[in-house]
């Protein structure tokens, strides 16, 4: 079925996506945009990527009803709990599926850019699991803050390049990791989020639809519909909440909310809440929404979450914005941080800080009673021990 | 004519053209260092536009583009400072810059100006082929505008011809698969690759940049090509030695 959250042969969501990309690159793109789908939907692959999933990863992940956090909200609130994933996050659902095309593409060198570093250990470990050399590029800020992250990378043989220009966060690891692949071209890039030039944004997504593809028959199972009223999740790139939209998109009756990074305040001057303060732009060779001057550059964002402080969006989600789609929201720092705490006081899981973001705008909604909502938890805290602990006395 | 066209009308070998940052070391030095250019004899000007994410340059563009833009150089600046020596300038000027500058100024608005400054050719190394195609060939055809495409080794016969049959002014010649400032001699493999576009007969002139920057790689791409640029090496002299030894990094160069 054609759906209009589909792109298009060029790669467009609406007037956002295309493949703004260097000439240098061109044949790479090429390559990959001839064949992704064709690699996707064959039946070899399929079976790799669904045991895989079953059995490396874990899938499929639970769907919990969240009955605390239901009570004090007023509403049937169920966790798509992703932070159960091997490696702790739904990252590892899209690395899984990469990792396959690149074989099968015959590629023996893989790149990654990462800012949390969740989408770093996911790629160094499906690098280590195939054999592979594996080359992750990471901010050198977002290096301090996610050491824990960076051990891990290491531990699975990956090289962690620190990216030291501009920001020094998420935008420059992967501006360094496409430089590097200019450079590189027998390369596989392997994009954390659905960023980036056509056919990327729409490949992470098709690799991340498996989160709303199991909510389907598990709500079905638990509630007798397959639909839920409302379905959450935290957006920087947006690759999970494209992978927990993504079979609900042409179903208007499934409201869609899209939380972003507010940090100190949406106006404060230090935000990643790219929607409300962006524009049309390109950014990572995709046309979308773009923090940017009146000149066009790239305007470095702020979010305590290294996940989330992205100055762009992917294209889908630009367009699921424009079209008025998906709904989005924002959460900051401070109701980040209380979000986290109150999940792990009475339901006993501590959730990434980017995850909280999500959970924080349950306080901003007006729940009903039956109201079925989903909230993607889309990674698990250990990561964000040291910031967690350095605020819990605010 | 194209402005660049019209050089190759007298002059078709050892074209010798520079990139440099606009507002680089200073503010002011966008002028200075065109009429330095020109006085030391360069055939033409590419005219970089700072950006803050420029993904197809290497680390000394990138540096030089973050210090421009910390010296608070925008658009609107490097358009009065061309302005400024739009009467008196004999020498052709590039503009280059990255696609979202364009986009965001406003299109017609940027193609005006970019025309009011007495420019016609333009460099954008984030525009696709098919974007142009679809849209900004009509754009750009509206102001007079040509805009330059890339090649690279891995660039197809068939895309390089239809490039071609966009081209008025030149074909820019990536030297190799890299980004700019790539350092070394050229290797007999690329040079394989320019004999080979060479021997395609294109109507277009070619230019070989990314990776030129000294006598020896300038002339080595000169035996294959119309000529080339050099950019990073002329920056890191700009950085060093100040805008007052541009005679002297031409002079080297052409020796």
């Amino acid at each position: 079925m054609k759906s209009k959250f589909h792109p298009d042969k060029n790669g467009y969501f609406g007037q956002f996506g295309g493949a703004f990309i260097p000439e240098l690159l061109y044949p790479n793109v090429k390559e990959l945009e001839d064949n992704y789908i064709q690699i996707i939907e064959s039946d070899e692959f399929q079976k790799e990527y669904k045991s895989l999933l079953k059995d490396y990863v874990g899938r499929p992940s639970p769907l919990y009803l969240a009955k605390r956090l239901s009570e004090k909200y007023g509403a049937h609130i169920y966790l798509k709990r992703e932070d159960l994933n091997h490696t702790g996050a739904h990252k590892i659902n899209n690395t899984i599926g990469q990792i396959l095309i690149a074989q099968k593409l015959g590629k023996t060198k893989i790149i990654a850019e990462t800012g949390a570093g969740q989408h770093g250990v996911a790629t160094a470990t499906v690098c280590a699991l195939m054999g592979l050399e594996c080359t992750v590029f990471m901010g050198e800020k977002d290096i301090v803050r996610q050491a824990p992250n960076v051990a891990r990378m290491k531990m699975l043989g990956a090289k962690v390049v620190p990216a030291t220009s501009g920001s020094k966060t998420l935008k420059d690891a992967t501006n360094e990791a496409i430089r590097y692949w200019i450079q590189n071209p027998e390369t596989f890039y392997l994009i954390g989020s659905v960023v980036g030039p056509h056919p990327h944004p729409d490949m992470v997504a098709r690799l991340q639809a498996v989160i709303s593809e199991e909510m389907k028959w598990q709500l079905k199972e638990k509630t007798g519909n397959e639909n839920p009223d409302t379905i959450i999740a935290c957006v920087g790139g947006g690759s999970n909440a494209a992978g927990a939209f993504y079979h609900y998109m042409d179903d208007e009756n499934v409201e869609l909310i899209a939380v972003e990074a507010a940090g100190l305040g949406v106006h404060s001057g230090e935000s990643a809440a790219t929607s409300q303060l962006g524009e049309v732009g390109i950014i990572h060779g995709s046309k979308t929404i773009l923090m940017q001057d009146d000149y066009g550059q790239i305007v470095e964002p702020y979010s305590i979450s290294a996940g989330l402080d992205y100055p762009g969006v992917g294209p889908l989600h630009a367009f699921l914005y424009e079209s008025k789609r998906a709904k989005f929201m924002n959460a900051t720092d401070k109701e980040a941080l209380a979000a986290a705490y109150e999940l792990t006081k009475i339901e006993g899981i501590i959730p990434a800080l980017e995850t909280a973001h999500a959970l924080a705008v349950l306080a901003k909604l007006d729940l009903k009673k039956d109201q079925v909502v989903v909230i993607n938890l889309s990674g698990r805290g250990d990561k964000d021990l040291e910031t967690f602990i350095k605020h819990l006395e605010d | 004519m194209n402005s660049i066209k019209n050089i190759f009308q007298t002059k078709d070998q050892n074209l010798l053209s520079i990139y440099f940052t606009c507002g680089f070391p200073k503010l002011n030095d966008t002028t200075r260092v065109i009429e330095g250019l020109t006085s030391a004899g360069v055939d033409f000007i590419e005219v970089g536009l700072p950006y803050s994410d420029p993904l197809a340059d290497g680390p000394t563009i990138q540096e030089s583009s973050q210090k421009a833009l910390e010296n608070g150089i925008n658009l609107d600046i490097v358009f009065e400072q061309l302005m400024t020596i739009k009467e008196t300038n004999k020498t052709p000027l590039v503009l280059m810059g990255y696609l979202n500058q364009l986009l965001k100024y406003g299109e017609d608005k940027f193609c005006q100006k970019v025309v009011d400054c007495g420019i016609d050719t333009l460099i954008l190394p984030d525009l696709p082929m098919v974007e142009y195609e679809n849209h900004y060939k009509a754009l750009f055809d509206k102001y007079g505008i040509n805009n330059v495409f890339l090649i690279t080794p891995h660039t197809t016969e068939e895309r390089i011809k239809k490039i071609d049959s966009y081209t008025e002014s030149f074909i820019y010649m990536v030297a190799s698969s890299s980004i700019t400032g790539a350092k070394g001699e050229i290797s007999q493999q690329q040079i394989d690759y320019f004999k080979r576009i060479k021997s395609m007969n294109l109507q277009s002139k070619l230019i070989i940049g990314f990776g030129i920057s000294d006598r020896q790689t300038f002339s080595t791409a000169c035996q294959y090509a119309n000529g080339a640029i050099i950019g990073s090496a002329f920056i890191n002299a700009l950085a060093d030695n100040g805008i007052n030894h541009i005679n002297s990094f031409i002079a080297q160069i052409r020796s």
